[in-house]
């Protein structure tokens, strides 16, 4: 069994990060510049812990598949970034943030963790706002807010549609300060692909020049991984297309345990998938659900244009089911009743497989100007692509992959199984359990990234002072040999099912077993397929042009590879997981009103599976919660 | 009554170039039953299953978000930047095509943007502009509450409309003289109109213009190409907002704080 202490300090909730700091090492700033720091990945984690930490003093190595820090997929989030200032004197505290996020996860995340994530969240708006970036404000100059879903509170900051690349082109500006100042340097179009440990602990990385497909390899004295989720496993998803598993999956293949793979979330107010041409999902931010009220007819097979189906015919099911958060309720509950309404028959447009989000009423009640002022930017866009008018009709909408709440395991310090080697942002596991509120990644990635990693990581790496591996170590010839090894052989094998095919039929197989609406047995035959597609992969792939050259045919085979493993996984955790709980609905284990039934005697714990080589089956290994704070009780958003 | 059309073909005129080779040459290739809720990349997509199908090497071509945000897509379609419309390459959608049309599709290469491979090209000097000086030097740790300097809405809209640039390059790629005036004064616009862009305000404008002229960037000529081809409608305002900036830097010298200087 693995070691899984989360060195979660002792003493009251409220004190226990300040205390932690307290008690930590340090490195002082005299000795900081003498070691070298990799961070992989300049989303808000990567960029925003890059950044602080060169600030510091570090020697930082930044590796990015992108050509620049700024396009990381952070850039796409939309709606916003929570932060329990409470301006608006609804009710707010640390503490209502930490109860919202725990009971919006359904009670499966570590409470000291997401204690802290809501005692950062206020220095996160004071730090951007130092930045530049151009939060709302209302007339008289104070921050605005709005309000996302579970929460009965407004704490919700934005720059209108588009908070994620305002706050991600600050923590990129302060990053090529750093790059300015020589303390930051930056490998872009470089993409990780190997993990390099010796003698237990991250001593660097393998990853490959994408313009000559040379494999070369970084030292230093810690690895961060500010990486991303995993959701594009399912092919459509809302993540950008060449969001990926790779370094994640690779460090978990190295001993870097996974936690609970099979937490997914699936965004309800995404625009619905049109064909198999369809290469990404585009969401509609739920921002949108404050004013968009969600129906569908209640005749079922209805033909009549939304406009002509008159107010007693249309079912507002969430207002209905769920008086009280109404069409805010969070994300995995709305989720699942879109998708019951459109298997039970009554969903729209041409597959059927969609529900209306109307903005009739808000229009005639605020006036068009004023639903322009706030949602401008996501109508032209949903107009954009579809070629019809949310002013004039209602969106059609469904659910669609978005956010991986699990990810690697991590401990108080952000530190996985290996020693020396950390996880933040998305990749990690830690605040979110098994469904995540909106604008809470924001928050948790900035918060890991400005405030979190760059105060524990010296508590690693001050033991380790003038202790360095260099690249000449022979771990690091064995590492470069393995992944051409890898390499050579995806372009050896010249079969005929292009790496893209491939993906599609994992994603639409995910999708299906793995998705809204899980149960033993579909589960068990998804990995059965997962099994044929991976042998598919091997024996019959087909990958053109040269390794040494630019070749996105063989960066897709090589993610498709490794989503191949992760899928399977993830097919696994939801299989042993026998019971539902946010996200993950097993049809086996619901109420009698079809909501989720959690069985907190069972699984009031995280599964952190280990690697244990190719020849052996993963283990899996469990975190119990502790729950000191808050007593779980059944979600109700009634 | 007429079935609404379903799919449609076209013909692509393709700038094909090795890596680390100077010279191309565009390439013909025909793609069909392009369904038309496709987008264009996913019609690019469509052309690049069916040369890997034939053991053909696939047309090399950046994207990411696909939907109009992370500035990665970067074709010049019959001639214009991003093509027709104002919005990115990604965001264009195949219905507005004609079936059967000719389509030429090259790289968005100018002077200071070298092309890598086919439709790739290297768009790090832009990266390098903002090293310059594009930001406000903070560290991360307590800062003063935010609702203590009030800031007018409309001059956060204004600045918002600066930093909306997601630094594509079409500003650069449509610009007679390859400028890179329209991006660089968006951001030396964005931070200037803001109270927390006050201290560097005048170094600022001054070490990013001189990092643009050190890229090999040309000289803007007032040709309003860019804000023509701008994604994101991003004004020439900010132009003359960056040049009256530039001009004050250079007459007070080495001053970086602005205006009020303490005497
Ligand atoms: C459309 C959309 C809207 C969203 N809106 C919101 C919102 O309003 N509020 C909210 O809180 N959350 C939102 N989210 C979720 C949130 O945006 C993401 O969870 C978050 O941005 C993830 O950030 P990150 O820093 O962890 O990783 P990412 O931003 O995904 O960055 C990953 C980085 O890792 C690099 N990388 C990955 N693998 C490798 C490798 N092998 N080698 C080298 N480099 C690598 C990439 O180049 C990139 O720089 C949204 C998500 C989507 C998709
Ligand atoms: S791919 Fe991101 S803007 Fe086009």
């Amino acid at each position: 069994m693995m070691d899984l202490d989360a060195k979660i300090p002792s003493g009251p909730l409220e004190d226990k990060w300040d205390s932690h700091l307290e008690h930590i090492n340090l490195v002082g700033p005299r000795n900081r510049p003498t070691y070298d720091v990799i961070v992989v990945g300049t989303g808000l984690a990567g960029a925003s812990a890059a950044s602080s930490l060169a600030a510091q003093g570090y020697r930082v190595h930044v590796f990015i598949y992108h050509d620049s820090p700024r396009r990381a997929h952070s850039i796409a989030a939309q709606g916003g970034i929570n932060a329990c200032k409470n301006y608006r004197q609804d009710g707010d505290s640390v503490h209502r943030l930490f109860y919202d996020t725990q009971k919006g996860g359904d009670f499966r995340a570590r409470e000291a963790n997401v204690y802290r994530l809501a005692q950062t969240s206020t220095e996160i708006i004071d730090q951007c706002v130092a930045q530049g970036v151009p939060f709302a404000r209302e007339y008289g100059g104070m921050l605005a807010n709005r309000s996302f879903g579970g929460v009965l509170v407004e704490r919700t900051f934005y720059c209108r549609g588009q908070t994620g690349q305002q706050l991600l082109l600050g923590a990129y500006q302060s990053l090529q300060k750093e790059v300015d100042q020589g303390r930051v340097i930056l490998y872009p179009r470089s993409e990780m692909l190997d993990l390099v440990v010796v003698d237990g602990r991250a001593r660097g990385i393998i990853y490959r020049d994408m313009l000559t497909g040379e494999i070369q390899s970084s030292a230093g004295e810690a690895v961060v991984l500010a990486t991303g989720g995993y959701g594009a496993a399912y092919f459509n998803s809302t993540n950008a297309v060449n969001s990926n598993s790779t370094a994640i999956w690779r460090a978990h293949r190295r001993g870097a345990a996974f936690a609970n793979p099979s937490f997914v979330q699936i965004h309800p107010t995404c625009i619905p998938v049109s064909g198999d041409h369809q290469s990404k999902l585009t969401l509609m931010s739920e921002s949108l659900r404050n004013d968009g009220r969600v129906w569908v007819p209640r005749k079922k097979g209805e033909t009549r244009s939304p406009a002509d189906i008159p107010e007693k015919e249309r079912y507002y099911y969430l207002e209905e089911r769920y008086p009280t958060f109404g069409n805010l309720v969070p994300r995995d509950v709305a989720s699942r009743a879109a998708k019951v309404a459109c298997d039970d028959g009554y969903g729209v447009g041409s597959t059927g497989y969609s529900v209306y989000m109307d903005f009739r009423d808000a229009i005639n009640r605020q006036g068009g100007d004023t639903i322009k002022s706030k949602y401008g930017n996501l109508f032209d866009m949903y107009e954009e692509i579809t070629g019809e008018s949310p002013y004039q009709q209602p969106f059609k909408i469904y659910p669609a992959v978005h956010y991986c709440m699990g990810g690697l395991w991590v401990d108080y310090n952000l530190q996985t199984t290996i020693p020396g080697l950390y996880a933040i942002g998305e990749a990690n596991f830690s605040d979110h359990g098994a469904n995540r509120l909106g604008a809470s990644s924001l928050m948790q990635c900035l918060a890991d990234g400005y405030f979190i990693l760059p105060q524990t990581i010296g508590d690693g790496l001050q033991p380790l002072f003038r202790d360095k591996v260099g690249t000449d170590h022979p771990a690091f010839a064995q590492a470069i040999a393995d992944v051409n090894g890898r390499i050579n052989k995806v372009m050896s094998i010249q079969g005929s099912s292009t790496p893209l095919s491939i993906h599609k039929r994992l994603g639409k197989t995910l999708w299906n077993h793995c998705g809204m609406s899980r149960n033993a047995g579909n589960l068990q035959g998804a990995i059965d397929h997962i099994d044929q597609l991976t042998q598919e992969f091997w024996n019959n792939v087909h990958v053109t042009g040269s390794a040494k050259d630019m070749n996105q045919t063989l960066e897709r085979a090589m993610r498709v590879a490794d989503f191949l493993e992760v899928g399977r996984l993830m097919c696994r955790d939801a299989l042993e997981r026998d019971e539902s709980c946010g996200c993950h609905f097993r049809e086996e284990h619901q109420t009698e009103e079809g909501e989720v039934q959690r069985n907190d005697e069972k699984f009031a714990h995280a599964a952190v599976w280990e690697w244990r080589g190719e020849e052996t089956a993963h283990r899996r290994n469990t975190e119990k919660i502790h729950f000191e704070h808050l007593q779980p009780a059944t979600r109700s958003y009634k | 009554m007429n079935e609404p059309q379903k799919t449609l073909s076209v013909r692509l005129r393709i700038w094909r170039q090795p890596i680390g080779n100077s010279n191309g040459q565009f390439v013909e290739y025909g793609v069909n039953d392009i369904p038309v809720e496709a987008s264009f990349l996913e019609m690019l997509d469509i052309l690049n299953e069916q040369l890997v199908e034939s053991g053909e090497d696939a047309v090399a071509f950046e994207s990411d978000c696909r939907e109009g945000i992370c500035g990665t897509c970067s074709l010049v379609i019959d001639g214009l930047p991003h093509g027709e419309g104002q919005c990115t390459t990604c965001q264009l959608q195949m219905r507005n095509f004609k079936d059967g049309a000719t389509i030429t599709v090259e790289p968005f290469s100018t002077g200071a943007f070298k092309t890598i491979k086919d439709l790739v090209v290297d768009r790090s000097p832009l990266d390098r502009i903002i090293e310059s000086g594009g930001y406000v030097t903070v560290h991360s740790g307590p800062k003063p509450e935010p609702n203590s300097i009030p800031i007018e809405e409309d001059v956060v809209e204004d600045a918002l409309d600066a930093s909306a640039c997601i630094g594509c390059g079409a500003c650069v790629a449509a610009c007679p003289n390859g400028s890179a005036s329209l991006f660089t004064s968006a951001k030396i616009g964005h931070l200037a109109l803001l109270p927390q862009g006050q201290t560097e305000r005048y170094g600022r404008v001054r070490k990013m213009v001189e990092a643009m002229d050190n890229e090999g960037f040309g000289s803007c000529r007032n040709y309003a190409e860019c804000q023509a081809s701008c994604p994101k409608n991003i004004s020439i305002k900010y132009i003359g907002r960056m040049n009256k900036d530039y001009i004050h830097a250079t007459i007070h010298g080495g001053d970086n704080r602005g205006p009020v200087k303490a005497t």
